[in-house]
């Protein structure tokens, strides 16, 4: 080979994703010249950039936590014992629409709904048929429930309470993240002032009577589907966080009293290396974050406690086969990174609901790198790595930019009315699909090496049954519960929305009464008002 | 389906139709060489309608009171036609127009009848069709017409000519005094509104734009309101300020 | 003067809050010339035939990844039939199982464009499609 060859490059540059960052062809340690010792540090002491703990998982595994739910609550608790059965950690609520966005199943907005994107809960009689045989007292439940979230973790607390659980001993999270919601999720009811109430709530009352709950999984996974890059989904998470910690404070609370609850959810993508850097810097940027800015003491309260999801827009419908690849390289990033749990996508969630055999897959992808790749045996097992560290400044860099700009637009909901964490995201997306069309970004089996391959997969389906009866279930429930006392609580509901007064208790006394999540929104619609988006683009 | 002519169009507009009404507009949009002949059978029914011009810097929240201010019109018994006017691409020639998106209360509203428009280069901010959409809408029957267009700056006076009263809509913090002085459309604004007045010193730029500004405008006082349309707030003394100028102007 | 523009309306009916698509999607037709009303998400079939009468569009588009979309497509043609838009070209997006497109197609759904789809083949079908209709109304 001529020297000349030998020096050509396939691409002009080379980037780590669209809108990344760009890749030299190598790094030595003068790349690494001005960085500190200490700014890696050790893993278990500030800021963490190795790991939160010093034994990281030679000392505990990540919880292995899979996402589930769909049709009614008899379907969903079948699937989640039978994920328990092959192995998984920790349960992962998927709730679907209606109840997410405060409808009842039998809505008109329901219609064609009901139980397609999670599962159908109307009232407190389904939370509690949900966990049948599933000792809320001994399991670790997320829940993925943000403008509902108090209503919701008032059922789970009722249904835990007769099951004879001590609310005190709970372990779970609730998401509780709206913020994300208004910028990329959309699934918000209310406008941000009283959300942000309802959103604090919720945390002071897990201070009070649920330590060991997290109150708030402050996530980036939904602005990465929506199309930000790595360094805006890190950036704008912290922002989020830190909005979050300013209204706690706001509120009359001790950073340290409540911040240790606080925990995190990203996305993990495919490009292996630049998803660990993104861990790493989020763990050292929020570490200092909460000491700078906040003043925190506790060292639990500068620990970025993460759960993972394998980016679900990355998977294909061409050659669903292939996604197994993309979740196992999506999964080891978030090992490699340092994640506390992690939800592994089955291979075909690009076009349906899985089945168990596709959800074991997924659910084994995690278990063989526990077990058998080694990378869980020695903590941060990549740092150190020229590449890495140089990596890990640079997207602490561009995600700390990102925090500024918005605080400079006044904070993170003005940044959000005047659309500017939007508009950038959908940016994003938009350079993103032109890069994939213009084949600047090779996707395998869509844009090359295609294939006409029709993979028969077996897919789970929903059908109409399910609307059906879950619509007459709900009929029977208010036939059969005191209608006098759902509307007296109702009545007292809307008073304490409207007051100063910590909104969980009377929650928890209304969904006693089997009122059901509809019936409670609409009160709060009522009071608060409902949100409409600004126009963005 | 043969397409029906302007004249047959104006016909059934005139009866009522909202479909009619709806193709009447994109004729005149799409092709002027209609326009004296429809202007003319469209000239006994004029002459019935308000209009009033919202205008204002991007963010400014200038949907968001359309809104608030239509459910007042609507609370009061009258019709409205809403014409929201964005900015075409220089460079593609096309638009995405999505100031509908914070009036959704009023879409399935028998009363309320609204137009996304791109401005396709017309310089002014309005596009050419926005004039005569406002003579159709006032023939089709509306009491009230809004014109929602951005303004900034020195060259967006076309709302003048064709709004009874022009409301300019700034947030606090929008540029400094001097900067306030060069602006054409601060001149024009018969109301100015200082919206998102929770966000920052409204009353300061409030102030400043009343020791600044010339105290009338076409003859009547100039007047400055504060309002957080997002929460409710001011929405009323908004509108009775803009119904005020209308007993006015008639008189 | 003829000013003619391709006037699309772009909405998502139900409950889903994926924008992403929708969003690309409008700031791709735009880049190829056409004026795109963006009426946003949480809308009724109703809500967004009454806009397309409204907005006297050429071309709609919905989508939808929750799997409503047999319930949410066909209705939202409908309305836009009784309403008087025969004409219009519907076209939808979206999480749509193949085994429900010729049912999406026999309900008046032009065409579906699966995730990921390159923006120029939607803007060319249009184009393309509303040609061949010789959907130039005001001759």
């Amino acid at each position: 080979m001529s020297m000349t060859e030998e020096m050509s490059e396939r691409k002009k540059e080379f980037k780590t994703t669209v809108g990344g960052t760009s890749v030299k062809r190598v790094y030595t340690p003068a790349d690494l010249a001005g960085l500190k010792q200490e700014d890696i540090g050790l893993p278990g002491e500030y800021p963490f950039t190795r790991h939160i703990m010093p034994t990281g998982y030679r000392g505990r595994l990540w919880t292995m936590r899979q996402y589930a739910g769909f049709g009614t609550v008899g379907e969903t608790n079948e699937r989640y014992k039978y994920l328990y059965k092959q192995g998984q950690t920790g349960f992962s609520v998927a709730f679907h629409l209606p109840t997410q966005e405060g409808y009842d199943s039998d809505h008109p907005l329901a219609a064609g709904e009901v139980g397609k994107c999670g599962v159908a809960i109307d009232s407190l009689q389904d939370m509690e048929e949900l966990w049948k045989g599933i000792p809320l007292a001994k399991v670790s439940t997320s829940m993925t429930i943000n403008a509902t979230a108090a209503i919701i973790l008032a059922m789970y607390m009722a249904a835990a309470e007769k099951q004879g659980a001590d609310k005190g001993k709970l372990n779970g999270t609730v998401q509780n993240d709206i913020l994300k919601e208004y910028i990329a999720r959309n699934t918000y009811i209310f406008g941000p002032t009283p959300s942000m109430r309802l959103v604090t709530d919720i945390c002071s009352y897990c201070v009070q009577y649920m330590p060991r709950w997290n109150s708030i999984s402050i996530s980036g996974y939904h602005m990465r589907e929506a199309g930000a890059t790595a360094a805006q989904e890190a950036g704008f998470t912290l922002a989020n966080g830190i909005a979050y910690v300013q209204a706690m404070i706001d509120k009359g609370m001790e950073v340290d009293s409540f911040a240790p609850q606080f925990s995190f959810f990203f996305a993990a993508y495919t490009n292996l290396l630049e998803e660990v850097a993104k861990f790493r810097a989020l763990r050292r940027m929020w570490a200092r974050i909460m000491k700078e800015r906040f003043g925190a003491k506790n060292p639990r309260s500068m620990m970025l406690r993460f759960h993972v999801q394998t980016d679900g827009f990355t998977l294909t419908e061409q050659q669903p086969l292939n996604n197994i690849v993309r979740v196992t390289l999506q999964a080891l990033a978030a090992v490699l990174g340092g994640c506390q749990s992690l939800h592994t996508n089955s291979f075909y969630v690009a076009v349906a609901l899985p089945t168990e055999k596709a959800v074991q897959v997924a659910l084994r992808t995690q278990q063989i790198i526990a077990h058998e790749s080694g990378v869980a045996d020695t903590v941060d097992p990549v740092g150190g790595s020229y590449y890495l560290e140089w990596l890990t400044n640079q997207i602490e860099t561009e995600a700390t930019r990102y925090i500024n700009e918005v605080y400079q637009r006044g904070g993170v909901l003005k940044a959000i009315e005047t659309g500017y964490i939007q508009r950038e995201i959908a940016s994003s997306a938009y350079n993103y699909q032109r890069a994939v069309d213009a084949h600047e970004l090779v996707v395998v089996g869509v844009n090359e090496f295609k294939s006409g391959d029709k993979y028969a997969t077996e897919t789970l389906e929903i059908g109409a049954e399910t609307e059906k009866k879950q619509i007459a279930r709900l009929k029977r429930l208010k036939r059969g519960r005191d209608n006098h006392q759902v509307n007296q609580v109702l009545s007292r509901v809307r008073d304490v929305a409207g007051s100063d007064e910590n909104i969980m208790p009377v929650l928890v006394e209304a969904v006693k009464t089997y009122a059901t999540v509809g019936e409670i929104s609409d009160v709060l619609r009522d009071v608060f008002g409902e949100y409409r988006e600004p126009n963005i683009l | 389906m043969r397409t029906p002519t302007a004249t047959e169009l104006v016909t059934s507009m005139l009866a009522g139709e909202k479909k009619s009404l709806a193709e009447l507009i994109s004729l005149i949009e799409n092709d002027s060489r209609y326009l004296p002949e429809i202007m003319e059978k469209l000239r006994p029914h004029l002459g019935k309608a308000y209009c009033i011009g919202v205008t204002g810097p991007p963010g400014a929240g200038k949907s968001t009171l359309v809104d608030k201010l239509t459910k007042m019109a609507r609370g009061n018994g009258l019709s409205v036609g809403i014409i929201a006017v964005d900015p075409s691409s220089p460079i593609s020639g096309g638009a995405v127009l999505g100031d509908r998106i914070r009036m959704q209360q009023h879409y399935l509203d028998e009363g309320v009848f609204i137009r996304s428009m791109a401005s396709r280069g017309s310089s002014g901010g309005l596009s050419r069709a926005v004039a005569p959409t406002v003579q159709i809408l006032d023939a089709f029957g509306e009491d009230i017409i809004i014109v929602e267009t951005i303004g900034v700056g020195q060259t967006e006076l076309g709302i003048r000519e064709v709004a009874h009263v022009v409301v300019l809509v700034l947030v606090p913090g929008y540029g400094d005094s001097i900067q306030l002085m060069k602006a054409g459309l601060l001149e024009v604004a018969d109301i100015i509104v200082v919206n998102k007045a929770d966000q920052g010193d409204a009353e300061r730029l409030a102030n400043e734009l009343r020791t600044t500004l010339l105290p009338s405008t076409r003859g009547l006082e100039r007047t400055i309101v504060t309002t957080q349309a997002i929460n409710n707030i001011g929405i009323e003394e908004l509108y009775r300020q803009i119904d005020k100028r209308r007993e006015r102007l008639i008189k | 003067m003829r000013n003619k523009k391709i006037r699309v309306l772009i909405a998502k009916p139900g409950l889903d809050g994926h924008d992403r698509g929708a969003k690309v999607v409008a700031q791709g037709l735009r880049d190829a010339g056409m004026e795109v009303i963006y009426l946003g998400l949480r809308l009724t079939p109703e809500q967004i035939a009454e806009a397309v009468i409204q907005e006297d569009v050429d071309v709609v588009g919905i989508d939808c990844l929750s799997g409503a979309h047999m319930a949410l497509f066909p209705k939202t043609v409908e309305l836009i039939r009784q309403k008087g838009g025969q004409d219009i070209l519907v076209v939808g997006g979206g999480i749509i199982p193949k085994k429900d497109i010729p049912k999406l197609k026999e309900a008046g759904i032009a065409q579906i464009f699966g995730p990921g789809t390159p923006l120029d083949e939607i803007a060319k079908f249009i184009k393309t499609t509303l040609e061949k209709r010789g959907n130039d109304k005001k001759d």
